[in-house]
């Protein structure tokens, strides 16, 4: 698989540590949603630097969209997050895995669980599903620290249709007496309260840190999913 | 040539000499899996090897699997998703011991496991000391979303092919592309080689 040449068209600040790089990769292959790219950083000596990233744009988007977590001592992030600008370059290839993909293709109910930065291929299947018109109900399980922590915040709102798209937010650390909504981390409750039940057989995503990604395809299993319909992504605290 | 991103100088790990092409080192082990970790209680648990012909060429029950003479490897991994961990220390038993005495022309290995997991490797791969169906790691029981209670590790390739949950392995005339290796990753998958996806 090729290295292409990327370009910084945009950068946007998500949240503190999160920051979402707009590319333009001339030659881009295309992708579908659910799937991430080799990011490769050379230095003026030569070195290198490679990490993978999820790729938020939906399939078809005019610009190639990361979203990245900075890891304050990581060798890749730091700069993803901090120091490229409109005009920098690095290098791409993919799109890689063929797995945790969603394709829009029928009208199955899909259940997507995000834990942190865990939201943002789960973020392209949402956008793919606005993008396509989909009439596959759709629900986002995203958790977040605060509300400060939520990546894609006001997005997240408008794509919530109240029809075929909707998101449930918990938030685990939030002390604002503000916030109304649920709180603590995704357990079995919430996903009996706010999923589907298990007869309806949605496909489930499930996406974030690795406890995270225990816990909730665990709790889907246990409450009678079959283990076949849950694909997990799993994100390591070494994702830098 | 790579082109040079400005600004970019690098954390530049020591050891770095020590992995292959692309990789970096982490300390702790980071987990990654398709789907939810398969509980199999250990008394539903045995290990098989199916020959070529499709006959059961041997089988053994977790009691009887922890009797056969144990190894302790420590060697270095490679995951495809960039890190690497050196010096990782398990204990299991050697695919040479299982192999013993089992009569095969088969080229290929299909290794299965819970959660409907395959990944294939040339049977060369597994001889000789560089393959092993491993029960522990780093003096424990291997945790089970490690790939407990049993994994296969093959650390001379990319670490998809130590299957975890492993249950057992199919000796095949013909290469069958296993799960991530029909999902765009690739065949052989050497790490030295930075075989990563089809085409590399």
């Amino acid at each position: 698989m090729l290295w292409l040449v990327a370009t910084v068209a945009e950068t946007i600040a998500e949240t503190a540590r999160t920051t979402t790089l707009r590319l333009d990769v001339p030659v881009w292959p295309g992708h579908r949603a659910g799937q991430h790219v080799d990011v490769r950083l050379t230095a003026e000596d030569g070195y290198q630097a490679q990490r993978s990233y999820s790729i938020a744009s939906p399939p078809g988007a005019d610009r190639l969209e990361l979203t990245v977590v900075r890891i304050d001592d990581g060798d890749v992030s730091p700069y993803l997050t901090t120091v490229a600008e409109v005009g920098d370059q690095f290098e791409v290839r993919g799109p890689v895995g063929g797995w945790f993909v969603w394709d829009g293709d029928d009208t199955t109910p899909v259940l997507l669980v995000g834990g942190g930065s865990g939201v943002v291929p789960l973020m392209a299947m949402m956008r793919h599903h606005t993008r396509t018109g989909s009439t596959a109900a759709m629900q986002l399980v995203y958790s977040a620290r605060t509300l400060d922590d939520v990546i894609y915040r006001d997005e997240l709102t408008t794509l919530a249709d109240g029809g075929h798209r909707a998101v449930t937010l918990t938030l685990t650390r939030e002390a604002s007496p503000q916030w109304t909504g649920h709180c603590g981390r995704v357990d079995t409750d919430l996903l009996d309260e706010v999923g589907w039940p298990p007869p309806v057989r949605p496909r489930c995503y499930v996406c974030g840190p690795t406890p995270f990604v225990e816990a909730v395809s665990l709790a889907l299993v246990g409450l009678g999913h079959e283990a076949a319909r849950v694909k997990t992504e799993r994100f390591g605290p070494t994702g830098a | 040539m790579s082109i040079v991103s400005r600004g970019f100088r690098g954390r530049r790990q020591p050891g770095a000499g020590l992995i292959p092409p692309g990789q970096y080192i982490v300390d702790g082990f980071p987990v990654l899996s398709a789907g939810p970790t398969p509980f199999t209680p250990l008394e539903e648990w045995d290990f098989t090897i199916v020959d070529e012909t499709g006959a059961v060429a041997a089988r053994w029950t977790w009691d009887e699997f922890r009797e056969l003479p144990a190894e302790a490897p420590t060697v270095d991994i490679h995951c495809v998703t960039k890190w690497s961990k050196l010096g990782t220390r398990w204990e299991g038993v050697s695919v040479d011991t299982l192999l013993d005495g089992i009569e095969t022309s088969a080229e290929f290995v299909i290794a299965f496991a819970d959660g409907d997991y395959t990944t294939n490797l040339p049977l060369a791969d597994m001889r000789d000391g560089q393959a092993w169906v491993v029960y522990g790691f780093d003096g424990e029981e291997l945790e089970p979303e490690h790939g407990g209670p049993a994994r296969l590790l093959v650390p001379h390739l990319y670490f998809w092919k130590s299957a975890k949950w492993v249950r057992g392995l199919r000796l095949s005339d013909d290469d069958e592309p296993g799960f991530w290796e029909s999902l765009g990753y690739h065949n052989y998958a050497d790490p030295w080689r930075e075989q990563r996806y089809w085409g590399d």
